[in-house]
């Protein structure tokens, strides 16, 4: 073989940095209703090429379908558009509590609505997910109160978890909600102890791991995913490509790799894609994951591909790296007007009845956030105490931090 | 009483613990049919089912990740890390997860787990198979911290710690797996079967964490130790001829501080010793917390003997390992302070 020459040193680049024309060209969208539905007993040998499509059901004119179609009724589909713009306006007015100094941080969720609110409707009572800080929509979907999460975020004197944690970073395990913690892929094999021990335990309830696609870089991914195939893990593995993590995009995690759903492929697990701006298509998809999980079939792993159109974080300004308009040339659309329109195409939902429910949710979570701003936000009013700061780093409090709390005077 | 090796001990623990709560669960890396590569969990398997005691593959990060998701579940797993040198890609799990997670929550989840590591050196193992990183865990807030001395606090501890509502870092003196070893290299170790700290009571019993015990009674200077160098401050007191109160700490986090601070008000002086390296170490907290709550009735500057901040050595262990002769003279220049 010819000598090459120097070796060069490789470092992915995005297609189009600020100043360019977004350019969605090369992700291949295929056809809504074109990738088949397997029994969920497949060899998962025999379904490889599923994690290099993207299973879609509603089509550019507003139809659900193909075989993934077809398991929701117009009242589910009533009710999931209804969580999307709750969890949408819920941002909203958080992003500008935010800028309005009410807390110190929040992140948000707009163009990935339908991921977290489409999978919790797959999920029974008693499953647990273990989510990152952009999956909301499982709390807003298995109606969490409002106020609550607010409280949280406010850090107030009601703020279930007592101020200790930064906004957003949920807990609830009643709503199968494990706390969050901030910290990168630590929770994916946690899902997968947990759907062990669901295991070990014959009982009937999994889990749902929750990843980004940056995130999928860290070794936690990695020993999630060689545990669940080894213990065949009642889990479902969900990573969300939402095509940036912060300011680097997707190919610095992902690689040489076809996509993120193929890391599924060495270990033997079922690696399905789907379009995570389609609300029917997430769902469909986590339900096919969740009964494999529920019959003993063990872990699936499920991309999402949607797209990230807002900041980051409110610490985050996304103009810098990337073009302003991307997300509108983002070929998956937005979950919210798509789901909209299928309903309108179906004759049971309207623009003005859509225009009447977005302004009864804005009243609903005006309302919520009076009664949460009642209680206080993080620089006015009621706060937790310093003597919660103390509480709870034990069951009992030990000798040394007894004395360090006296010293602080409460 | 039956008398027991620190191993058999250490099984005892987890098998009481298993018979009594089948919410216990113990796996690792060669843990399951093998019995783990000190044998440590040797017929557990076979008595209680693969789905109780099972062979990891090899990833700390996931053995005490998916230990941290059962915690959360329900169970109670007490999970093994092959060598404490091996257990910092676990780091993460310990410290952002497992210790913050009942906080983090406010008690809406808990992390009742165990893990479980030889530590220290002694038995030429390298860089690799000889470090004590305790101070790397009493650092962290929500952790308890436990190195047992010998089989009848290794049993009692371990139960106690299983049984915590907690996290626990449980470290486990590997040179004491057989015998009282006190630094004498070249001379042969008693075995536990004859020595009375080796008498093992069947069935359940606890030592409540954070209580100290005092090994060898004093009244010229105060020995702080743990592990491994319970046994070489003795052998220190008995050479030097020293009448040194040893306090074998047991659990480092939570500290019995109101045990320390008795002892050293009675004798005026404090000599801290450990394995590991010595900037750093936990030795700098008990000699900050010595001075802070003694410091009237010090009579000498607090000496610390530890190991010297280079990494473990393969061929050197013995001029690295803070062995009697050392004790000896950090002993010797404290009294003559």
């Amino acid at each position: 073989m010819a000598d090459a020459g120097l070796l060069r040193f490789h470092v992915p680049e995005p297609e189009v940095r600020p100043g360019g024309t977004p350019d969605f060209s090369n992700v291949t969208i295929p056809k809504a209703g074109s990738v088949p539905r397997p029994e969920i007993d497949v060899d998962p040998r025999s379904i490889r090429d599923m994690a290099f499509s993207i299973i879609r059901v509603l089509n550019r004119a507003g139809e659900a379908v193909g075989p993934w179609a077809g398991l929701l009724g117009d009242e589910e589909l009533l009710e999931g558009l209804r969580h999307m713009v709750t969890l949408r306006t819920f941002d909203a007015r958080m992003q500008m509590a935010q800028r309005q100094g009410k807390t110190s941080f929040y992140m948000q969720h707009l163009g990935e609505e339908a991921v977290s609110c489409a999978f919790r409707k797959a999920l029974r009572p008693g499953d647990m997910n273990f989510p990152t800080y952009r999956q909301a929509g499982l709390l807003i979907a298995d109606g969490y109160p409002m106020v609550m999460m607010m409280n949280q975020i406010y850090s107030n004197e009601a703020d279930p978890l007592k101020g200790r944690q930064l906004p957003i970073m949920y807990s609830s395990k009643e709503h199968g909600f494990f706390s969050i913690s901030g910290n990168l892929a630590t929770q994916y094999i946690q899902a997968v102890g947990w759907a062990m021990a669901s295991a070990i335990s014959n009982d009937s309830r999994i889990a749902a791991a929750w990843i980004g696609d940056g995130s999928t870089a860290e070794s936690d991914f990695h020993a999630a995913l060689v545990f669940a195939s080894t213990y065949k893990a009642p889990v479902v593995l969900n990573v969300v490509n939402n095509q940036w993590a912060i300011s680097t995009f997707q190919g610095i995690a992902r690689g040489g790799s076809g996509t993120f759903a193929a890391r599924g492929l060495g270990f033997g697990i079922p690696s399905l894609r789907v379009d995570g701006n389609d609300y029917l298509a997430v769902h469909a998809v986590a339900k096919w994951a969740a009964e494999r999980a529920r019959a003993n079939l063990g872990p699936t792993l499920v991309e999402y591909v949607t797209y990230r159109a807002g900041a980051h974080s409110t610490s985050d300004d996304p103009s810098a790296y990337r073009p302003k308009a991307e997300s509108d040339a983002w070929p998956l659309g937005d979950p919210v007007i798509r789901l909209k329109n299928h309903l309108i195409h179906k004759g049971v939902w309207s623009e003005q009845r859509h225009t009447q429910a977005e302004a009864e949710i804005l009243e609903t979570v005006i309302a919520a956030q009076k009664e949460a701003e009642s209680h206080g936000t993080l620089h006015a009013g009621g706060k937790p105490s310093t003597r919660d700061m103390f509480e709870g780093v034990y069951a009992e409090m030990p000798p040394h931090l007894r004395r360090q709390r006296q010293q602080a005077g409460v | 009483m039956p008398r027991r090796t620190m191993i058999e001990a250490i099984r005892d623990a987890m098998d009481v613990s298993m018979g009594r709560d089948s919410q216990v669960i113990v796996y690792g890396e060669d843990v399951g049919f093998f019995g783990g590569v000190f044998r440590a969990t040797q017929g557990l398997q076979a008595k209680y089912g693969k789905s109780r005691c099972f062979d990891a593959p090899i990833s700390e990060s996931g053995i005490v990740g998916s230990a941290i998701g059962m915690a959360a579940y329900g169970l109670r797993p007490c999970v093994e890390v092959q060598f404490a040198d091996y257990v910092y890609p676990a780091y993460d799990q310990i410290v952002s997860e497992a210790a913050r997670l009942r906080y983090r929550s406010n008690g809406d989840f808990t992390c009742p787990i165990v893990v479980r590591m030889p530590t220290g050196g002694g038995i030429f193992g390298g860089q690799t198979h000889s470090q004590s990183p305790e101070a790397l865990f009493t650092h962290v807030s929500g952790l308890k911290v436990i190195v047992p001395s010998n089989p009848h606090d290794a049993k009692g501890l371990l139960i106690a710690a299983i049984e915590d509502p907690d996290p626990v870092i449980f470290l486990e003196p590997k040179r004491l797996y057989n015998g009282p070893f006190d630094g004498h290299h070249d001379k042969p170790v008693t075995p536990w079967s004859k020595h009375e700290l080796g008498e093992v009571a069947d069935g359940h019993y606890t030592i409540p964490l954070g209580k100290a015990a005092i090994r060898r009674q004093g009244s010229a200077v105060t020995v702080l130790a743990y592990g491994t160098m319970v046994y070489v401050a003795q052998a220190a007191a008995e050479e030097t001829g020293i009448d040194a109160e040893v306090i074998d700490l047991r659990t480092l986090l939570p500290l019995d501080l109101e045990a320390i601070v008795a002892s050293v008000k009675k004798t005026g002086r404090c000599v801290v010793v450990h394995e590991a390296t010595l900037t750093s170490g936990f030795g700098a907290e008990l000699a900050a917390l010595v001075q802070e709550n003694c410091f009237y009735h010090l009579e000498a500057p607090v000496a610390r003997v530890a190991g010297w901040d280079t990494p473990y050595p393969h061929a050197q262990e013995w001029d690295y390992f803070p062995g009697p002769a050392r004790v000896g003279r950090a002993l010797i220049e404290t009294l003559e302070a």
